[in-house]
């Protein structure tokens, strides 16, 4: 299989690789997928008192295309708000990944990863835990 | 010089030999003739090269060149040796034994049986990749006409215990049969020695041209005899009908001549590359050789590691050609049955990946493919929550894991 030079690029040099330390208030964590199903996404984010994310990181067991999901997702929080990364939609990883259509599901889990971060976020500072668009599949 | 890819998949398929090309070259154009026309030149130069072709693939496996059956590969000739067998004893019964990590193209033919109401039995394998001797005496009843096993397997190179087998079929008046594409050519295979009544393989295993192979069929003791499943001309004495694919045949014998004479420092040399790769691969950690590593052939090696996605570890091995168990290239993820009979995990199965060696692989080729798949794993260990959580003495298994 073909992959975009995108993909290719996030593969080779994955940006914002690493760890955050989870115990800090002010850090997100989600974890989604699981290792039967091929794919195990860790996505942390460190927030601000302006609700802005500071800081996002990621660790990835999966294809290529799920690499590269994360590795663009970390990209796009740094600088979001909280609220304006809410809003990323998995549809527009597919397009700037250029993601063939077996491969869309790695960037539903960089969306689920997010909003998973986002709660545990919320949850951490007395907030209420947003609904999650429970299984895309 | 190193050429990339590096070509470690010569379980899929090897490389011809130039030595092959150069005798086959002819028969392509000046030697162009039938071999099955009686009443000219052309027809019989073809039908001689047709004969010495024979005679060289006979001296390989230690039978008589009239027992050879030219087909278009081991696929073919699996499933003219099971459906073949299934027609011909029908009077005698219908029960076939093989095993579950066969090839498909036995599997396969076992379950077109099944559809005309014949009864198969899939013998398990053991973690090592072994059929149970036991298992199978215990299978065969009056009704068995057949039993199938192959000789090396394709995804992990394990050997069967041949010899026993075909004593246990004997035994039993039952006809043995096994695909040997993998053995034969890298191996000391004998019929003789080995018992085999029927036994498929190809050229394109060994060095040899794709699209011809051969069903070797005992004549005497006993006398096997198929039923065709090609109706024609009755070519081959009337086991395999369609004008003989002389240039592929032609090479098919000169890659078992070239085989014969040269597996033995083959063997030597290869094993030795192996070893090489194994030993280093095996040094990082948590790193799993697949199959049984005592009966196993002596140029393929399969090796999982762990805590690394199958499709992630093979676009980071971008410089080699090799095999993933890891069929993930679809939506579907289904990871090799072959592994998944051995006993494995779907994650191990998955990370897994095979090296083929050939007669062309050389110490430099091995030693980058070393260096290359150690950096491609600990690249993406580094990257990967799993092995953090392992790092970290987390049991992955008692995660709850919010599956999607």
């Amino acid at each position: 299989m073909a992959y975009s030079d995108k993909v290719i690029d996030h593969y080779s040099n994955p940006r914002n690789v690493g760890t955050l330390d989870k115990s800090k208030k002010s850090v997100g964590t989600g974890l989604v997928g699981a290792p039967e199903c091929g794919d195990v996404m860790r996505l942390q984010i460190e927030v601000d008192e302006n609700q802005i994310i500071t800081d996002a990181k990621f660790k990835t067991f999966g294809c290529g295309s799920a690499i590269a999901s994360s590795s663009l997702a970390t990209e796009w929080l740094k600088g979001k708000s909280v609220d304006e990364a809410l809003a990323i939609d998995n549809m527009e990883i597919v397009e700037e990944l250029a993601l063939p259509p077996v491969k869309i599901h790695c960037s539903v889990l960089a969306e689920d990863a997010i909003k998973s971060a986002i709660n545990d976020y919320r949850v951490k500072n007395g907030l209420e835990p947003l609904e999650m668009p429970k299984s895309h599949h | 010089m190193l050429k990339f890819p590096i070509y470690l998949d010569n379980n899929a398929t090897t490389p011809m030999d130039p030595r092959v090309l150069e005798a086959m070259l002819p028969y392509f154009s000046d030697k162009f003739g039938n071999a099955a026309s009686r009443n000219h030149a052309f027809g019989w130069n073809a039908e001689e090269a047709v004969d010495y072709a024979r005679e060289q693939i006979a001296s390989l496996i230690n039978c008589n060149p009239k027992e050879i059956i030219f087909t278009s590969g081991a696929t073919e000739s699996d499933n003219l040796a099971i459906k073949g067998v299934f027609e011909m004893y029908a009077s005698k019964g219908n029960h076939i034994i093989t095993a579950v990590t066969e090839h498909k193209a036995v599997l396969d033919s076992c379950k077109h049986i099944e559809k005309l109401g014949g009864k198969v039995t899939y013998l398990k394998v053991n973690e090592e990749g072994l059929i149970d001797l036991k298992e199978l005496e215990a299978a065969i009843t009056p009704q068995t006409i057949l039993i199938s096993i192959m000789y090396g397997n394709n995804e992990v190179g394990v050997l069967q215990p041949i010899k026993e087998i075909s004593a246990l079929a004997r035994k039993n008046g039952v006809l043995f049969m096994t695909d040997a594409t993998q053995a034969v050519g890298k191996i000391p295979v004998d019929v003789e020695a080995d018992g085999i009544d029927l036994m498929a393989f190809s050229g394109h295993k060994m060095y040899g041209p794709k699209g011809v192979g051969a069903l070797y069929v005992r004549r005497k003791n006993p006398r096997v005899k198929v039923t065709a499943q090609m109706d024609g001309g009755g070519h081959e004495r009337g086991m395999r009908s369609g004008t003989l694919n002389v240039p592929g045949i032609v090479g098919l014998g000169k890659a078992c001549e070239l085989c014969k004479n040269e597996m033995e420092s083959d063997t030597q040399r290869i094993l030795k590359l192996r070893e090489k790769l194994e030993t280093e691969l095996l040094k990082l950690e948590e790193s799993y050789l697949n199959g049984s590593k005592e009966h196993r052939l002596p140029h393929v090696s399969n090796i999982s590691f762990k805590y690394v996605e199958g499709e992630g570890l093979m676009m980071g091995v971008k410089d080699l050609a090799v095999s993933s168990g890891s069929a993930c290239t679809s939506a579907s993820l289904e990871p090799s049955y072959v592994l998944k009979a051995m006993g494995m995990s779907d994650d191990l199965a998955h990370s897994s990946l095979r090296f083929g060696l050939s007669r062309f692989t050389t110490e430099e080729e091995i030693n980058y493919a070393i260096d290359h798949v150690k950096e491609a794993v600990t690249k993406l260990r580094e990257m990967s929550p799993l092995w953090e959580m392992f790092k970290e003495g987390v049991d992955l298994d008692s995660v709850e894991w919010a599956e999607h």
